[in-house]
């Protein structure tokens, strides 16, 4: 497609023609075709809705869109009806039938099918999901009919970068990628240093097992990705951004790859960015499978083409990122909450979440659930909130047992502690971090010391092997989770796994070694029973240990 | 494998070298590309690409070998993939697991001996809210359970069991 010539004022014309569009429909049937409904059936259920209503004759009042995820994983394939915001749930191509004839044609919504769970929604606050599961993110006119990319046009047209920098700083946003540093601060630091060109490093490079918020995002709504790199672009003068994603993801990437190709034939990307002079330029990077490549110096070794190993700090990637050039390293939730910030101004979020940890945290809700799925909550909601009110508690009448917060380097929280609230420094308090934004709900059938025991594998499995602390120290908390398990371990064991697990924390050179420690400590200091159980009764209180080698 | 340069797939290698410029940087595109295109990494098409963009063998198979998502093994014709995520495990993907490999006498990361089935292990697939999320062919099985997935795997392999070691 050749690229069209626009400039400020048409990205107004174009939103302003959809939303007319729009409005020549009375009904809009929106499917969730994301990687969690799909495996269930999203697009046979696509297909059925759009032959029904042209079989019903209501093509003309009643648009269907495939649309990304509203978040209720558990129930898929999921369809919200507008307007109303009727959500159905456990669709299939024969309910899609009846859903158009009762709802849409004779205007009576399809009550049994409805997902009642009210409460799921209730505490939830959308402000980055704002889009997700309304808008077609193959569409740009979709996103921009919702207001999007006003926040750019806003930024070219009557913001300085000072500006940009000085508004983000006010609104507290800080990072979503799990250190939570202030996002405000770190502009600035790029914008300041010296070196040309700059370069914007977007991290979608979802390591986590367990989580899938950013999955999520990019496939619901790529744009606001887009516009928060533009935005952050301006800001500290950057001409290239590479969006590093991992490949595991096809859909996200096929959603991406159209989103920067749409955005580039209407000139929001290129040489001339909206005809202001402003140039800057997305390029896909894909990540293979290395958990490590999240780390901030380790994205930046593979973006170059090298083994994803990280390198001491500092230099930080700010003064010399790729090629040694200044480097903004961005997770792809800071940047989505970007063009909200500037829309509405930083004194608005600020007043979001509390005063220390402003805005919404996405999380991704798993495991011992009633209710798994993607949710969105205001910073300082506590745990119990977000795993019984949320998640609806646990299903099959069992009995809770920890949660586990910030993924394999995170921590397990017993019930003790459910009063907590979530945010960066809370949790770090307790043992946990905030990580990518991981809860996974454990019953009774977990073991915590097959629980750590699984982590611990996980991190010597993805260790970079660069530094000795995590390399070698990871290794042997392994054996003696090995000896823990099989019956052949000492009391004396445990102080070994706490002296091992300090020392792997307080001297490995980046941040997988320095958290991969936590799931260990924080079962020791909760769950220290179930520890002394199998070492000293040969007992596993779950089932899950003491394996004979021909059972495994 | 074939690396004549008249043989289409290096025609397609050689094309996507191309437009990175041979640049150094793009080296884990050139192995996603290659491995899309051959199927798996082996030494020679390594070899190929270090001498392509004039970078050390040990800078290519280091890189190759870092990341977990490239194969240098020939893959089984038919493919399944256990996600070993954490809500998976939680789950209980450890039991299908291991009821697939002793049904046809496999350990994860291996193929049978006619090369019809290999059984892979990921960690996360994002499929976390359908744990346990088993792969097969790339097709997603969600709230897997032994049963299932076995038996598309029967389905998938026509039928007929491959022949144990």
């Amino acid at each position: 497609m050749e690229a069209k010539k626009l400039n400020l004022a048409d990205i107004q014309k174009i939103a302003e023609q959809e939303v007319d569009f729009e409005r020549a429909y009375k009904y809009r049937i929106n499917v969730c075709c994301s990687s969690g409904c799909v495996p269930l059936g999203a697009l046979k259920v696509l297909k059925a809705f759009e032959d029904a209503v042209k079989e019903l004759g209501v093509d003309k009042e009643c648009k269907v869109a495939r649309t990304g995820c509203p978040g209720t994983c558990a129930v898929g394939p999921a369809v919200m009806i507008e307007p109303g915001d009727y959500l159905y749930q456990n669709v299939t191509p024969e309910k899609a039938r009846e859903i158009v004839r009762d709802h849409i044609a004779l205007g009576l919504p399809v009550k049994d099918m409805l997902y009642k769970n009210e409460a799921f929604y209730k505490k939830q606050q959308r402000l980055v999901l704002r889009n997700a599961g309304k808008i077609d993110p193959q569409r740009i006119q979709d996103y921009i009919a919702m207001g999007g990319y006003s926040a750019i046009v806003k930024c070219l047209a009557t913001m300085t970068p000072q500006g940009v920098i000085y508004e983000i700083g006010t609104s507290g946003l800080r990072g979503r990628g799990g250190a939570g540093f202030p996002t405000g601060q770190k502009w600035g630091l790029v914008a300041r240093a010296h070196g040309k060109p700059k370069y914007i490093v977007a991290n979608l490079d979802e390591g986590d097992p367990g989580v899938f918020a950013n999955r999520t995002l990019a496939e619901a709504d790529p744009h606001a990705i887009l516009e928060g790199m533009l935005i952050a672009a301006y800001a500290i003068g950057a001409e290239k951004g590479y969006l590093y994603i991992r490949s595991e993801y096809p859909l996200a990437i096929q959603t991406l790859q159209k989103a920067i190709a749409q955005a580039k034939s209407i000139s929001l990307l290129g040489d001339n960015v909206l005809d202001t002079g402003f140039k800057f330029d997305v390029e896909l990077r894909f990540g293979a499978g290395a958990f490590v490549a999240g780390e901030e110096t380790a994205i930046l070794a593979s973006v170059e083409g090298r083994r994803a190993m990280p390198r001491p700090r500092p230099p930080y990637p700010a003064n010399s990122g790729l090629w040694g050039k200044p480097t903004l390293i961005q997770n792809v939730e800071t940047l989505a909450n970007i063009p909200i910030i500037i829309q509405n101004g930083g004194a608005w979020f600020s007043k979001i979440g509390t005063p220390r940890c402003t805005g919404t945290k996405c999380f991704s809700l798993t495991g011992k659930t009633n209710n798994p799925g993607l949710i969105e909550v205001p910073m300082g909601i506590t745990l119990r909130e977000v795993v019984f009110d949320i998640g609806g508690g646990v299903p099959e009448g069992r009995k809770f047992k920890a949660v586990l917060v910030g993924g394999p380097s995170g921590g397990c929280l017993p019930d003790t502690l459910l009063e907590l609230p979530v945010d960066y420094d809370s949790l770090t308090r307790v043992g946990a971090i905030m990580g990518s934004g991981g809860i996974v709900v454990l019953d009774d059938e977990s073991c915590m010391v097959d629980t750590a025991k699984f982590f611990t594998e996980f991190c010597v499995e993805e260790s970079c092997g660069r530094c000795t602390p995590c390399r070698a120290g990871l290794i042997r908390v392994k054996e003696v989770f090995d000896a823990i398990t099989q019956g052949d371990a000492r009391v004396e064991d445990i102080t070994t796994l706490e002296k091992a697990g300090v020392y792997i924390r307080d001297a490995s050179l980046c941040g997988l070694g320095q958290t991969a420690p936590n799931p260990v400590l924080t079962t020791l200091r909760y769950f220290k029973d179930e520890y002394l159980e199998h070492i000293q009764d040969k007992k596993c209180r779950a089932g899950k240990c003491f394996k004979k080698e021909e059972e495994v | 494998m074939f690396l004549s340069k008249d043989d289409n797939r290096r025609i397609l290698l050689e094309k996507t070298m191309k437009e990175h410029n041979y640049e150094e940087s793009a080296l884990l595109e050139i192995l996603h590309r290659a491995q899309d295109i051959y199927g798996y990494l082996d030494k020679e098409l390594l070899m190929d690409i270090s001498q392509s963009l004039h970078l050390p063998p040990s800078h290519v198979f280091g890189v190759a070998t870092f990341y977990s998502f490239f194969k240098l093994k020939r893959p089984g014709q038919h493919v399944v993939t256990g996600c070993l995520g954490t809500a998976c495990y939680v789950k209980g993907v450890d039991e299908i697991m291991r009821a697939i490999e002793s049904e046809y006498n496999i350990k994860r990361g291996e193929s049978t001996a006619d090369g019809k089935l290999s059984l892979l292990v990921t960690r996360c697939i994002g499929a976390c809210a359908m744990a346990p999320a088993i792969v097969v062919d790339n097709e997603v099985i969600a709230k897997a359970t032994k049963e299932v997935v076995l038996q598309r795997i029967k389905e998938v392999l026509g039928g007929e069991k491959t022949e144990s070691r």
